[in-house]
């Protein structure tokens, strides 16, 4: 993958921001009645870097709101977040802003 | 079983032997349902050549499969768009393997640290990050298993054949939370 990057940014040189291959992809995690919320909010730190308060308040607003969007960026980086998500057993989904 | 707790730069409990029995025989069981799946992999050329693996492409048929390794868009149920379907067909068979290769990883160290015949378990951290996950792993099973939602009671019916099964696991709950608790404290 690590050779896919250059296209991508070259591409993104050219376009005006305006086209759909341009907008950012987002990671979403949905709420599910198995993940403990202690354990979402680790995992939110460990994966990411989160503070403590920072993960704690993404974890709420699944558990609240269904859902929450806990990073964004290319579409490269939020596959690999989505996949680490799974490995960790949250349920995620990617979808474009 | 009293709960995890730290010291000296590690997390210890005391398994007995009947629930290092249980624990194990629950996590080898998710171990074998994944190392199923990885077989069903594809062999290509392509891929004995470059090292890469790619899963496939379609999401497993079973629930507690698709429970253990989700789709990587929200699929409209009834009428998702092709380009979704195919976008998520794509990135499975990327990283599927890799998903797998993770949930492999901390299924083994959890049994490679866990005694059969129970006893004290010591763990460095990054075993018990290993641990909490594989953890989480065998409660997502059951917990599709039972289907267990909001509305699941702490315990249900003598008569139920699914009483004994709830109650391992909201065991496997509070193993899980106090591991969690032990290693954020």
């Amino acid at each position: 993958m690590e050779g896919m990057t250059t296209p991508v940014e070259a591409e993104q040189t050219l376009g005006e921001g305006t086209s759909a291959e341009d907008k950012p992809w987002q990671t979403i995690v949905w709420n599910d009645p198995v993940n403990l919320m202690s354990y979402v909010t680790y995992v939110f730190q460990k994966l990411f870097g989160y503070s403590r308060d920072h993960a704690t308040k993404l974890m709420l607003d699944v558990h609240h709101k269904g859902r929450a969007i806990v990073t964004s960026g290319s579409k490269e980086k939020v596959e690999g977040d989505v996949a680490k998500l799974h490995a960790a057993g949250l349920w995620a989904t990617m979808e474009q802003a | 079983m009293k709960g995890w707790r730290r010291k000296g730069g590690r997390v210890l409990a005391g398994f007995e032997q009947q629930e290092a029995a249980v624990l194990r025989g629950l996590v080898s069981q998710v171990d074998d349902m994944l190392r199923a799946r990885a077989e069903e992999t594809p062999q290509d050329e392509l891929s004995e050549l470059t090292g890469i693996k790619t899963g496939p492409s379609e999401g497993p048929n079973d629930p507690v499969l698709s429970r253990l390794l989700p789709d990587f868009h929200k699929l409209d149920p009834d009428h998702p768009s092709q380009e979704d379907v195919d976008s998520a067909a794509a990135l499975r068979s990327l990283h599927e393997p890799q998903v797998l290769d993770a949930k492999l990883g901390v299924a083994a160290e959890l049994l490679n640290s866990l005694p059969p015949e129970g006893g004290n378990v010591k763990l460095t951290y990054e075993q018990a990050d290993a641990w909490v996950s594989a953890l989480n792993d065998v409660r997502l099973a059951l917990g599709t298993a039972l289907d267990v939602n909001d509305e699941t009671p702490d315990e249900l019916p003598e008569d139920d054949p699914r009483a004994s099964h709830l109650g391992i696991y909201h065991w496997l709950t509070w193993v899980q939370e106090s591991l969690v608790q032990a290693l954020t404290e």
